[in-house]
């Protein structure tokens, strides 16, 4: 066992996968709660696919991917904020729009030019090699900005979650800090991506807080939990992946099914023993 | 000087007006019921008094001390909170945040005052429980704690008795009826229930994309507006 981790911690491609994984699973928790609570689920979803897309088009142009695919994220985001504000299309239907079209450019520019390879596939299912030193770092600082501004604006990010026309009337510009979490959740997916995989990510939004909302009773435990709960199952599905050669991707989202069901069973027998 | 004055207010939406030339003030102490069908502009109103919409014409202006972000304002019930996972103190205590500006924590002042109006509300014994899991009747206390959190004068309260039942609206009414009495607050209610309106309140504002009558609650009683919509009301026409 001891021997396992050991091995494990001496890849360095290991060592970044846990450290980028880790914060990424952090963030995406925090900022899943907001998302999660507010109905905005499959943006984190579209966002994804509109990375997928984004990142095609860099690899075809020899272009680094995040320098393309963050901005495009990012003004994705923004663009469906504003498309659930006000629009004749309605959000969820915008979103579906926007990310078939990309997957749909992406897989047209990938085809075009290096053919369907394993990097298409490693674009939508993830890797656990892809991540480099450069990751690492926007990882860090990702992390310390979304720390940051929980800790400093939680009670403002409560009340426009919880209510955003009050939070509005009282003074807090909802606006400022809706386009703040939609950029950040845009840099959370795009960084995350590559390793869970562009049909993967959004499960690291929506499942922790999800899973938390089953058993706990007041936001700031929500918050918490979903934090602890996310970051817990990334350790656990990268260990997997990596000792039985399992996708990535796809061992942190059973580890998050998992959560989720032991959560649903305590919540289950607490409101039973009412 | 008025706590809100209206003059020749006229709101609209992408060019199309929805109330025009509105002219109404609200005093200290204050009872106004806004009533009016659906669609004849209380919504779009409410929204332009919390500076949610601006004006196309005329002014709002605030005085008496009241400032835009400290009216005391209860929304209609949303769709969100239904499953919101959030104790009651959390919620109550929302309320403090346009006296925080930019500190970003509560101080041990805030908590008081959420305790205070906890208890003033009777829903102290709630504190601890989850939002969520509460009945109808005992979430609009909960905003309605968080709305005198966040005012010192003046309670705007969006159809606030919309899916209670019968017992549970004479409480709450009782309950506006109190506070307006004992601690001077004024009380301004959008409502489709005019019997109860013109019960309660000291004026009452009516409302047909433009004000139809503007007054104290006796003149709309005698006005030909009034004995209209109210003989409509004992007919059952209401409906």
């Amino acid at each position: 066992m001891m021997e396992t981790i050991f091995e494990m911690f001496s890849y360095p491609f290991m060592v970044r996968a846990f450290a980028v994984g880790a914060l990424v699973a952090l963030c995406s928790a925090l900022l899943g709660v907001s998302l999660v609570l507010k109905r905005y689920s499959m943006i984190g979803d579209g966002l994804s696919h509109v990375g997928f897309g984004a990142l095609a088009i860099a690899a075809s142009l020899n272009m680094a991917p995040l320098a393309v695919a963050i901005p495009v994220v990012i003004l994705a985001a923004v663009l469906l904020l504003r498309i659930r504000g006000n629009s004749r299309i309605k959000g969820d239907a915008a979103i579906a729009l926007i990310s078939t079209s990309s997957l749909a450019v992406g897989v047209m520019v990938i085809s075009m030019t290096t053919g369907m390879n394993t990097d298409v596939y490693n674009y939508m299912f993830g890797s656990i090699l892809a991540m480099s030193e450069g990751d690492v770092v926007l990882s860090v600082a990702m992390a310390v900005i979304v720390l940051v501004l929980f800790v400093f604006f939680y009670h403002k990010i409560f009340a426009i979650t919880f209510d955003e026309t009050f939070a509005q009337a009282t003074g807090v510009k909802a606006d400022l800090y809706n386009t703040l979490i939609a950029v950040l959740t845009a840099v959370t997916i795009v960084l995350g991506m590559r390793m869970m995989g562009a049909l993967l990510i959004s499960s690291l939004i929506i499942f922790p807080a999800l899973t938390s909302m089953r058993v706990c009773k007041t936001f700031k435990s929500v918050m918490i939990n979903s934090a602890v709960i996310s970051v817990v199952c990334l350790v656990t599905g990268i260990t997997v992946s990596y000792v039985w050669a399992t996708p990535a991707g796809a061992s942190v989202v059973m580890a998050n099914i998992a959560a989720l069901l032991v959560y649903s069973l305590i919540g289950l027998i607490r409101n039973k023993g009412k | 000087m008025p706590l809100i004055k209206c003059e020749n207010v006229s709101i609209g939406y992408e060019g199309q007006t929805v109330v025009k030339d509105l002219n109404f003030a609200i005093e200290k102490g204050d009872y106004l019921c806004i009533v009016g069908e659906n669609g004849s502009g209380k919504s779009t109103l409410v929204k332009s008094l919390l500076g949610l919409k601006s004006v196309e014409k005329g002014r709002i202006t605030f005085g008496d001390g009241l400032r835009q972000n400290e009216i005391g304002y209860l929304p209609q019930q949303n769709d969100t909170q239904k499953d919101f996972p959030a104790s009651v103190y959390e919620v109550v205590l929302s309320g403090r945040l346009n006296s925080r500006g930019f500190h970003p924590f509560y101080t041990s002042g805030d908590k008081r005052e959420a305790v205070e109006k906890m208890e003033l509300l009777g829903i102290r014994d709630l504190e601890r429980q989850c939002f969520r899991d509460l009945s109808g009747g005992q979430k609009q206390r909960v905003l309605l704690a968080r709305a005198l959190c966040a005012t010192k004068s003046l309670l705007l309260l969006d159809e606030p008795v919309t899916g209670l039942d019968p017992i549970v609206t004479g409480e709450f009414y009782q309950l506006i009826r109190r506070i307006n009495r004992d601690s001077g607050i004024a009380v301004v209610m959008v409502s489709h229930d005019i019997e109860s309106a013109v019960e309660d309140a000291t004026h009452i504002l009516h409302l047909q994309e433009t004000a139809l009558f503007f007054g104290t609650t006796e003149d709309y009683r005698r006005s030909r507006i009034g004995r209209k919509f109210l003989g409509g009301v004992h007919d059952g026409n209401d409906f």
